[in-house]
């Protein structure tokens, strides 16, 4: 399982429940039991762009402390994605985000 | 596992927080949030265990997408049953790069190199003091032997050069100096990066514990007594937080911690289980100065880190302008530097350029490394959300 | 050559206001020596909110701050550094009716002093300012005030002066100052005197202290800022922003750096030592804060405060700053307890205070600020 070119790849367990979720706006899969990280990053190659003009960041420390994996959703909010479960529904953007979102 | 056991025995007779962070601490309560709400929780003593994480070297490419830090990389494997690509460079020092490269080789992933900035000649030197600790060292050698036997290529004493690739589809590959002086060139669409740990000492230093420069490692640690005592009351350090020990280590340190706590209320312990724990330590701290001596940090090669390198990944900011805020803006110290020029004012907080960046200022400042001091901790701290309200409130 | 460790002004106090004094000593061809007991701007000059503001201020400053906001306007060029002052507007908000009659009052106040202020009502002001609150009932915006990053603005007004040929000493803390016959002998921790016929105080909360042994004791409080700052987000709010009320629980200020980070401040003071030269953040303060940022701008409720401060600040009793010629001794000047509020009066302090130590008087008028204010009061 996992998307052809994406970044993690699964070694194993891979026979945990589906999750569905929208990434871009492109709807993707996950397994239950994956962080937000493992969710976005066995789909794609990124997570969120450097807010200083230097690229495209997919994450780091893997727990909790470098704080370079906090992705936006598509109302704005901030979701540290190695940390955070994946849920069913989730709208994640890694590229281009509005904040604030208003009205 | 004894943790999980120990911890069973517990239920029903603590409070359990789970998912909180601890952001900030007071003399006398610490301040918690979980699930949005944010409590105090008083105190009359406190044993902070907070952990540690990967001690990190920029490199130049250290920021693209694809490299992670060693600690990063085996927790993917290991809570997540995912490699952190299809073929994995393994870059650093310490036991735990050679441990994390072998469950990268037993889950099936590609191994592209093992490449140790530390000299094969340190191992030696290092020996009287690891012989503290038969076990590991077998251990140790085991997992050289089945990285060898599959083929995959282990440097010693590398100078790293340059992780390559691009800042949009990231790691190609990485690029090293080996131990003659030879450029090496390995192809991967990973790296895990990562010598040794550094402690977690934020509440530490918010809690108002005295710091004290460990030549050895090249850190500050929170001043402490082998019994978990600071010099604040009430306030108790164990496990790697207080000094990186290992697993059994952080055990032993967590038992002593809890009899000085137990002792400063005034409840009776017994003197010789703690005068055991004691000497078990000590064996646990001599392998400790062992394992510095055998993977030292490489705090040469942080000071040489290359002026357009990134050197603080949240901000963004380069070696060549914390050079510049020592020479030309005067900084005599890092926290003058951070003011300065952003250097550890993200949201990491330091965590990951703080050491690095202590060997630039002080080179650059022609001065020894504890001269140039160290990050004052502040809160919160991890990230707090704006949308946490006070319970009480 | 001039004779080592003497000049024509010492100025003891290396905060906005002792170098930009320096700076614009300089400037009028003075020998000057700032002498600063740690780093240049590391007290309240380096930890304040970084506001550019004059809206709101007390009215007889407004001379002052429009005095100041001129310089503010020739930065970078005047001294050669960029503090990233931009002018982006000043915005407050009120949430009841009597807020509006303040803005109203202020507003008729302000305008013979030429700031001119523009009152916005509810809707109007939402549709202008999209990301403010459902609660505020109007607003009333200064076009021409900015912010400016606190933590480079003394540095740079310091390293200007010394390139100037200004003597900035850092590390060396004043230890005791006595007026002889023909000047002042200054002595320092480190054992070096120096000698000027003219000094200027200007040290911040420390000012009260030094200002005792002159016999011109005054009453001054130190106090903590309450600092903080979010994560970067897409510069979406321009203005400065804060609030119009009598309510100090509801005084929250918040400003965007065009990096993004939202640094925010306000509603109650922290603990501040003067001994220790230590200042927290309380933690409930900063939870407070938390409440009245998303009553003021909803959306940042969705954003993470990663990084609080504090510094030590000075605050007078009448909540106006000290500043003038001593009543006392001749030779003799202030500039300091500032009462948070200082940040953008620096720049024209340092302009007025060389004007009036060179000439002895100054074209704009600071007797509010007199020290003579409080003889025999403290």
């Amino acid at each position: 399982m996992g998307v052809n070119g994406a970044r993690l790849k699964r070694v194993a367990e891979t026979g945990r429940a589906p999750v569905s979720l929208v990434i871009d706006g492109t709807p993707a899969t996950a397994l239950e039991g994956d962080t937000l990280l493992t969710a976005v990053l066995t789909n794609g190659r990124q997570l969120r762009v450097s807010e200083f003009g230097d690229g495209v960041r997919s994450g780091f420390c893997l727990m909790g402390a470098c704080q370079d994996c906090w992705v936006y959703t598509e109302e704005g909010g901030r979701l540290r994605a190695c940390s955070t479960p994946v849920a069913e529904g989730m709208r994640i953007v890694t590229r281009g985000a509005t904040w604030p979102r208003l009205g | 596992m004894a943790v999980h056991g120990a911890f069973a025995a517990l239920a029903g007779k603590v409070e359990y927080l789970p998912e909180t962070l601890a952001w900030n601490i007071q003399p006398g309560a610490l301040h918690v949030a979980r699930d949005g709400v944010a409590r105090k929780l008083p105190f009359d003593a406190i044993i902070l265990a907070t952990g540690a994480t990967d001690r990190l070297l920029p490199v130049p490419g250290w920021t693209r997408p694809g490299v992670y830090s060693l600690g990063g990389a085996q927790v993917s494997l290991k809570a997540q049953a995912c490699a952190i690509g299809a073929k994995v460079a393994f870059l650093g020092t310490g036991p735990l790069l050679y441990l994390v490269a072998s469950q990268y080789l037993k889950a099936g992933a590609e191994v592209a190199a093992v490449l140790d900035t530390s000299p094969n000649a340190a191992r030696f030197k290092a020996l009287p003091l690891m012989a503290s600790r038969p076990e590991l060292l077998v251990k140790g050698a085991a997992l050289l032997w089945k990285l060898r036997r599959a083929g995959v290529p282990i440097l010693r004493g590398v100078t790293p050069i340059a992780i390559e690739g691009d800042a949009e589809q990231g790691v190609t590959g990485l690029r090293v100096k080996d131990a003659q002086g030879r450029e090496r060139q390995f192809g991967a669409d990973a790296v895990a990066m990562g010598w040794h740990l550094r402690p977690e000492t934020q509440l530490a230093d918010l809690a108002g514990c005295a710091f004290e420069h460990d030549a050895l490692s090249g850190l500050w640690m929170a001043k402490m007594e082998p019994d978990g005592r600071t010099g604040v009351k009430g306030v108790y350090l164990a496990g790697d937080s207080a000094r990186i020990l290992g697993a059994d280590g952080a055990e032993i340190a967590g038992r002593l911690a809890a009899s000085s706590v137990l002792m400063d209320l005034g409840i009776a312990v017994p003197v010789a289980e703690v005068t055991e724990l004691h000497a078990r330590r000590a064996v646990m701290d001599r392998f400790r100065r062992g394992l510095l001596k055998a993977f030292p940090w490489p705090g040469h090669l942080a000071a040489a880190v290359p002026d357009d390198t990134l050197l603080c990944r949240c901000e963004a900011i380069t070696a060549g302008e914390l050079r510049r805020s020592a020479s030309a803006l005067g900084a005599p110290e890092v926290n003058r530097a951070k003011a300065l020029t952003r250097v550890g004012m993200g949201r990491c907080q330091g965590r990951y350029c703080g050491p690095a960046g202590q060997e630039v200022l002080a080179a650059a400042r022609g001065v020894p490394l504890p001269e140039v001091g160290r990050l004052r901790g502040q809160a919160p701290v991890k990230p707090l959300s704006i949308a946490t309200i006070a319970e009480d409130a | 050559m001039p004779e080592a460790n003497v000049a024509d002004v010492i100025v003891v106090g290396g905060g906005l206001m002792g170098s930009a004094t320096a700076f614009f000593l300089r400037q009028r061809g003075m020998s000057v020596i700032l002498l600063e007991r740690g780093l240049v701007g590391q007290q309240a000059s380096g930890t304040n909110f970084g506001n550019v503001r004059r809206q709101g201020r007390f009215l007889p400053q407004l001379p002052l701050a429009n005095r100041s906001r001129e310089i503010w306007g020739k930065l970078p060029e005047l001294i050669g550094e960029d503090v990233e002052f931009i002018r982006t507007g000043h915005l407050r908000v009120g949430y009841r009716p009597e807020h509006v009659g303040m803005m109203e009052a202020y507003r008729d106040g302000a305008k013979p002093y030429g700031l001119d202020l523009e009152l916005i009502s509810g809707n109007a002001l939402r549709e202008r300012f999209p990301f403010i609150g459902p609660e505020a009932i109007a607003g009333s915006y200064s076009p021409h005030d900015g912010h400016a990053n606190p933590r480079l603005s003394a540095p740079a007004f310091a390293r200007a002066a010394r390139r100037a040929g200004a003597q900035v000493v850092e590390n060396c803390e004043v230890m005791a100052i006595e007026r002889g016959v023909e000047d002042f002998r200054v002595e320092t921790k480190t054992g070096a005197v120096f000698r000027a016929p003219l000094v200027q105080i200007s040290a911040g909360a420390w000012g009260g202290r030094l200002a005792a042994r002159f016999g011109e004791a005054v009453p001054i409080e130190a106090r903590g800022p309450q600092m903080a700052v979010t994560e970067p987000v897409p510069y979406a709010i321009t203005p400065v922003l804060g609030v119009t009320t009598k309510e100090k629980l509801e005084v929250i200020y918040a400003r965007q750096v065009t990096r993004g980070n939202i640094v925010f401040g306000g509603t109650a003071h922290g603990p501040a030592d003067l001994d220790t030269i230590r200042a927290s953040v309380r933690p409930e303060v900063t939870l407070h804060q938390f409440t009245q940022l998303k009553r003021m701008v909803p959306a940042l409720a969705q954003l993470n405060l990663i990084r609080v401060w504090s510094g030590i600040e000075g605050y007078m009793r009448d909540d106006l700053p000290v500043m003038g010629p001593s009543a006392k001794v001749p030779g003799l000047f202030y500039a300091f307890g500032f009462c948070g509020h200082g940040f953008q009066l620096g720049p024209g302090v340092g302009d007025v205070m060389a004007e009036l130590i060179a000439t002895g008087a100054t074209t704009t008028p600071i007797e509010p600020f007199g020290i003579a204010r409080f003889a025999g009061a403290a």
